[in-house]
């Protein structure tokens, strides 16, 4: 009796001391490209290779790293760590993983884009995270419905309004409902809005609303007005409420739709050869032909009891085999310098795919400064919800662009004054 | 047997037992005038803090400003947030006002809840009157018209989506009609009709429901009296079941007003609040500027909410005065 008593609490003992010494930590991502489904071989891999040590991956969904996790977040409260995409919003609630990870090949690596995590911190050095992948915004364009209308496809340096024009004649002469359509998103109007010369954000971070705003907004607007866009995504939609018809270019219900690298997976499980299709060099306006960098990180966050574990778990995902196979499964682009200039091997996506997403690729040196400048301000996504917003009363003639210009300054201008008062 | 008995009955009578001492402390305390106040605390203590102690935080981020959540990060700004909102050229044109949403939004309120209230109740007090009839299937049809009922907001609002889009369900109808479809959604007139017919199809069966409850609480001898009387339906319609049903239909209106004023998930996730801000009601401007946008700006939030509470304040007690002294039997 006695003795079953000693054995009894000596294996008590070292329960309670292996528990004490467990860690574990928690991952928000969601199921989209590099997320908790490509990355869970890595996970579980770690796992196995740290005794003693769990990540531990949880889906949650778009929507809820967008609009819950702030809030938890500002509460002291959430994930040890996430993949998040607004990467200059949440820069105060990150960890400074430098301790913890190999910050020279991080800088390396990902340069350019961790900056994007530091925030209004110009100077700081801090590794806040890695990069997972980046995204480019452009252009899906339905080449069997070229064909078919016997209309050239315009080539590389074409503009805007020669994209527009030769859209219309293909919707036209194939009676195809719509010849373009572009999501109802700040970040996709962006890069319309950088190429005909808006700066969105000075170099001090000032909001700058400007001519070249001007002119993209009434073109815009006049293509809503005119038919060649359709109403269903700018017009009918109100608030900063994000819409996207991409179903319709896989529907071949539009000519030219104006997206995302996200989607490109879609087109082999849903279009496969139902008809011939290319992503394009980002039209060009009077500026530029920029298109708008995006794309994701996994950050650690401050109020982590487990710092070290989620550096560790990010400086293991960022060896370059883990990356390259966490990149191959989403089929996104990389955000690792090398892995951009060495090419990765998509063996899931279809040829026509692999085209596509070098297209994507070749456009990131093409980017506007300004398109660089305004994914990293931490009041991006003030600026994209008013440009939302406002765009889409400018077109149901609730406001004249003027008013529109005037109202998105007075919208950012107050969210920033709202955040920084003291 | 007898045993168990006995302990089950000891066991129940214990809790009674334990507090009796703790009964008699307090009325020994406060006097025996002063004891239902001890009863009431418990529901009390929870409508303070669920209630009423949110409204005094809501106060507090209102006067303060900052993305920042926890009070001791925020600075006091005083009625910044009120001038803010209140800062226009002309109260009659909301285009003038530097916050011209959140008046676009409360226009859209005032004339969506009057609009919708009146579509609510009419078209619930027509349903319960056929559902009262004797008429073959009434149970199968009051299922019917309650089912929409149980289905969330978000199911509700995709399902209308998916009949009203550009090619959705009834512009196949539509076209197979040899008739010409309509971009339903995208015009500012016909999306708040769409807007004000699904909510009024969500909810409907609820306030139908309870409204067949009140049609069945009027005595039949009522109606026989007036059939002996030789009245016509439309006479014993306004001379009878309408005064009747006063007592239910003002428990209807002001669910229904509470309700039409709270809409938020259906219309966020139809029309997001357009075309253009055709649709936005107050409580997605305040849902919008304090927590979907970046940064979100919980002392604008908080000010737009007090002030929509003002304004249903002065509903609430318009509509206590109505009711107040009258009483049907």
């Amino acid at each position: 009796m006695k003795l079953t008593a000693i054995l009894s609490s000596t294996a008590f003992g070292l329960v309670m001391t292996a528990t004490a010494h467990a860690q574990e930590v928690t991952i928000y991502c969601d199921d989209i490209g590099f997320g908790c489904k490509t990355m869970a071989p890595v996970a579980e891999r770690f796992n196995e290779e740290h005794p003693g040590k769990t990540v531990k991956l949880e889906t949650v969904s778009y929507q809820t790293v967008v609009e819950a996790l702030p809030v938890q977040l500002e509460s002291g409260e959430g994930p040890d760590a996430a993949i998040i995409t607004d990467l200059g919003g949440l820069s105060r609630y990150y960890v400074d993983l430098t301790p913890y990870v190999d910050a020279a090949n991080f800088e390396k690596e990902f340069g350019q884009t961790l900056q994007w995590l530091r925030g209004t911190d110009g100077k700081s050095k801090a590794i806040n995270g890695m990069p997972t992948s980046l995204t480019v915004n452009g252009a899906y364009v339905n080449l069997t419905l070229f064909e078919q209308a016997g209309v050239p496809v315009p080539e590389e340096g074409a503009t805007w309004d020669e994209w527009a024009e030769a859209a219309r004649k293909v919707a036209e002469a194939t009676n195809t409902e719509f010849p373009m359509e572009m999501d109802r998103s700040g970040h996709r109007f962006a890069s319309f809005a950088i190429s005909h010369g808006a700066e969105l954000v000075d170099e001090e971070g000032n909001p700058v609303v400007d001519d070249g705003l001007h002119a993209a907004i009434d073109k815009f607007v006049e293509w809503h007005k005119n038919g060649t866009m359709p109403l269903d995504l700018w017009g009918a939609v109100g608030g900063s409420t994000h819409r996207e018809l991409f179903e319709d270019f896989l529907n071949a219900n539009v000519v030219f739709y104006f997206g995302g690298s996200w989607t490109l997976s879609r087109m082999d499980t849903e279009v496969g050869d139902l008809f011939e299709w290319a992503v394009v060099d980002t039209p060009c306006g009077p500026s530029s032909c920029t298109a708008m960098p995006g794309g994701g990180a996994l950050v650690g966050f401050k109020h982590t009891p487990n710092p070290e574990l989620v550096g560790e778990y990010i400086d293991y995902v960022a060896q370059p085999e883990n990356y390259k196979e966490i990149i191959a499964a989403a089929v996104e682009i990389p955000a690792a310098t090398s892995l951009i200039e060495e090419g990765v091997d998509y063996p899931t996506a279809s040829e026509r795919t692999q085209v596509a997403l070098r297209t994507f690729m070749d456009q990131i040196p093409k980017m506007a400064p300004a398109a660089y400048r305004f994914q990293g301000w931490r009041y991006q996504r003030a600026m994209m919800n008013a440009l939302t917003t406002r765009i889409s009363q400018v077109i149901n003639d609730e406001l004249t662009a003027e008013a529109a210009l005037e109202r998105i300054r007075q919208d950012v201008e107050l969210a920033i004054q709202a955040a920084e008062a003291k | 047997m007898r045993a168990a008995a006995i302990f089950s009955r000891a066991l129940a009578a214990l809790p009674a037992r334990a507090i009796e001492p703790v009964m008699r402390g307090a009325q020994n305390i406060l006097g025996i005038k002063r004891m239902p106040w001890v009863f009431l605390f418990p529901n009390l203590a929870a409508v303070l803090f669920f209630s009423l102690l949110p409204v005094f935080i809501n106060i507090f981020y209102s006067a303060t400003g900052s993305d920042r959540l926890y009070p001791a990060d925020r600075p006091y700004v005083g009625a910044a947030n009120y001038e803010t909102l209140f800062e226009c050229g002309s109260y009659l044109d909301p285009s003038t006002c530097s916050r011209d949403l959140f008046w676009r939004a409360l226009g859209n309120t005032l004339i969506f809840v009057p609009v919708q209230v009146a579509a609510m109740i009419g078209i619930a007090l027509f349903t319960a009157i056929c559902l009262n009839r004797d008429i073959r299937g009434r149970g199968f049809f009051r299922g019917i018209f309650f089912f929409p009922v149980m289905l969330s907001p978000v199911v509700v609002a995709l399902t209308w989506q998916w009949i009203l889009q550009r090619n959705g369900a009834l512009n196949g109808l539509l076209t197979a009609l040899g008739l010409t479809p309509v971009n339903w959604l995208v015009f500012p007139n016909s999306a708040f009709f769409w807007s004000v017919f699904v909510t009024v199809w969500a909810h409907m069966g609820f306030f139908t429901i309870i409204l067949l409850a009140g049609l069945q609480s009027i005595p039949r001898d009522v109606y026989e009296a007036a059939k002996m009387d030789a009245a016509n339906p439309w006479r014993v319609f306004t001379r009878i079941t309408l005064p009747m049903l006063k007592p239910t239909l003002l428990v209807v209106f002001i669910l229904c007003v509470i309700r039409s004023v709270q809409t938020f998930d259906e219309l966020y996730v139809l029309t997001g609040g357009g075309p253009g801000s055709a649709t936005i009601l107050i409580v997605q401007y305040i849902y919008e500027i304090g927590f979907a946008i970046q940064p979100r700006n919980f002392g604008l939030a908080a000010a737009a909410s007090l002030l929509l509470g003002a304004v249903l304040l002065v509903f609430t007690l318009i509509q206590l005065r109505l009711a107040r002294g009258k009483s049907y039997d």
